[in-house]
């Protein structure tokens, strides 16, 4: 009699499907997954090490390479962290700026996320679609803070700067003609927010038609329903935050029930899912579109009708402006002690968690009261969400598989750190 | 969390775990709880399952090497001499709480502390990293590998006493015609110097 042995494949790192460097080792019996063994720290920088030699300000654009497709709000709970242990206020506006932007990273995510899931699951055109929503939001990045994607734009007491009145437009080229260029330039007219604007009114269409596409699509529902089911006293214990909790029914969103910034005058929904499988994640992250869209609208509205200031005014924590700084002695020697030693910040230790597109993004600080962190631990929520990928596909098929790493969201600039 | 929830929370923190509770601090919102290494387990067990807790969640659980922090004073909870640190993040979802519960190693050569693997099963990757970084070891843990690191890596990169560079590097070796590893040819250097400041340093001006 032939022997039967399970079969051993190795998945990655180098497969479009594994979402960046996952290797996954699977172990087979026929095409029915028996084990699965991640093997990560293929992206492994050692960011958390970087921080401790660098000063606080300069850390701020590792924190946008952790999880490169929501680049703002990683930045967010590192500046909250060190705002936490230095005790300083942030100015209205600046939470208002901060927030709306945190939604718009949302969206960025989802966008990516909805792309990337269902072209594995074999929707290509839900990929395309994606892509052209994602270029109108990279363009408020880049407004804003000058880069598409890390824009290091949040500060330790505020955000850099203030919204810019104009748009970038689209200049005419030899393929794009005078008049087509005026088109395409139509809703770049006026400031910023009135872009955003122009997008949160065109965006709930746009979230129809990718459920016109998927949602009762049978193909889609064959791949996701009953796939990767979790329950909700597992999911606690698993340690998932977000989607992938909210996914199994537990009602948990740090911005309801522990709201930072400006969360709690804002108007939203948390939406819940009820089995706890891929499609009920899957509808939970298509429902977020729309609340992001919501939040963002009234976050257009305020700051519309309230100008200030957008950081803090201890110059100890944030540049002074350039005028004075070139006209007043002592704003030169700020402006030169931040830049070269950096800021102090006080002895002590501070977590600060935030709801990240994927779930609880923590930063966890601590300092000795010099110009550079201690310890600085990222708590990714991919981390925690990938360590369960093995108990999740475990007696599923390998295309399954597929179909739990889309669900996950898993990116590994945050993973490996 | 307001701070009589915090205060509710810390009285009956010490009501349920007495003479396990070695030190409760309280900075900001946040609750510090520092326990001996041999209680780990039970104090763990407590505070997931007693009803006043029910930290159901494992939100993060990271190592600390406090070789060079300096002065011991500010240092939350940090007996004298001891190195190494294992710093838990609990979160409960049902009571909307959260607590951070920090045990120090007794051996600073080698340290150990029991895994929480069967407490919190999310523990599992985080102890692989913290072995794999610090070289903790956690008793209990069924597959203690290393996790970021690469495979055949020698230390642990993130000790205080390890250096920023490493100490090895990669590169083609075109006579090999393989990949090869050396001794690292860069010195490490110091961008900006790690200064701490006496109090009130500038206020005069």
């Amino acid at each position: 009699m032939a022997e039967i042995r399970n079969y051993t494949m190795n998945f990655g790192p180098q497969h479009p499907a594994a979402h960046g460097v996952l290797r996954l080792v699977l172990e087979l019996d026929g095409e029915v997954v028996k084990r699965a063994d991640p093997h990560i720290g293929l992206l492994h920088r050692a960011t958390e090490k970087l921080a401790e030699n660098k000063t606080f300000l300069q850390s701020v654009p590792y924190m946008d390479r952790l999880d490169y497709v929501s680049m703002m709000v990683n930045e967010h709970a590192y500046v909250m962290a060190i705002e936490k242990l230095l005790q300083i206020e942030v100015p209205i506006r600046a939470q208002y700026i901060r927030v709306m932007f945190d939604e718009i990273t949302r969206i960025l995510n989802h966008l990516l996320w909805i792309g990337a899931h269902a072209l594995d699951v074999g929707a290509m055109t839900m990929f395309l679609y994606a892509f052209r929503e994602r270029e109108d939001l990279m363009d408020c990045y880049e407004a804003v803070s000058g880069a598409r994607m890390h824009a290091a734009y949040y500060r330790p007491g505020g955000v850099y700067r203030d919204l810019p009145d104009t748009m970038p437009q689209y200049q005419s080229s030899k393929i794009h003609s005078e008049k087509q260029t005026q088109i395409r330039n139509i809703n770049r007219e006026g400031s910023l927010l009135d872009f955003i604007e122009d997008f949160t009114e065109r965006f709930p269409t746009y979230v129809d038609e990718y459920e016109t596409l998927l949602t009762d699509n049978r193909i889609w529902k064959q791949r996701l329903v009953d796939v990767g089911v979790v329950s909700p006293e597992r999911a606690k214990a698993l340690g998932f935050t977000g989607p992938m909790l909210r996914g199994s029914g537990v009602e948990w969103d740090l911005r309801k029930k522990q709201p930072y910034e400006v969360y709690d005058k804002l108007d939203f929904d948390i939406p819940v899912g009820v089995n706890g499988d891929c499609y009920d994640r899957y509808l939970v992250r298509m429902e977020e579109f729309r609340q992001s869209n919501r939040i963002i609208k009234q976050c257009v509205d305020w700051l519309r009708q309230n100008p200030g200031p957008v950081i803090t005014d201890n110059h100890k924590v944030a540049p002074p402006s350039r005028l004075s700084m070139k006209q007043n002695m002592e704003e030169m020697i700020h402006h030169f002690k931040l830049f070269s030693e950096g800021m102090h910040v006080p002895p002590g230790e501070a977590y600060v968690g935030v709801e990240h597109p994927k779930g609880e993004f923590g930063i966890y600080l601590i300092s000795n009261g010099a110009n550079k962190p201690y310890r600085l631990k990222i708590r990714a929520p991919g981390f925690a969400h990938l360590a369960a990928l093995d108990e999740m596909s475990r007696g599923h098929m390998i295309a399954d598989v597929v179909a739990i790493i889309g669900t996950q969201d898993i990116v590994f600039g945050e993973i490996d750190r | 969390m307001n701070s009589t929830h915090l205060e509710n929370l810390g009285n009956a923190l010490k009501e349920a775990l007495a003479g396990r509770l070695v030190s409760l601090h309280h900075f900001f919102d946040e609750l510090t709880l520092v326990v001996r290494a041999k209680d780990i387990n039970a104090v763990c067990e407590v505070l997931r399952d007693h009803e006043n807790f029910r930290f159901d969640t494992l939100i993060d659980l990271c190592g600390v090497d406090y070789l060079t922090y300096g002065d011991e004073k500010t240092a939350i909870g940090q007996p004298e001499g001891r190195r190494y640190a294992i710093v838990y993040h609990l979160l409960s979802v049902s009571l909307n709480q959260r607590l951070r519960v920090k045990v120090f190693a007794e051996d600073n050569e080698f340290p150990i502390i029991n895994s929480v693997v069967d407490i919190w099963p999310a523990a599992d990757w985080f102890e692989r990293e913290a072995f794999d970084l610090y070289g903790i070891v956690f008793p209990g843990h069924t597959d203690l590998r290393r996790l970021l690191t690469d495979y055949g890596f020698v230390g642990n990169p993130f000790r205080k006493d390890f250096p920023l560079s490493g100490y090895v590097e990669m590169r083609y070796d075109e006579d090999q015609k393989r990949v090869i590893y050396q001794p690292v040819t860069i010195e490490p250097r110091e961008i900006t110097p790690h200064v701490i400041r006496e109090e009130n340093y500038g206020d005069s001006h």
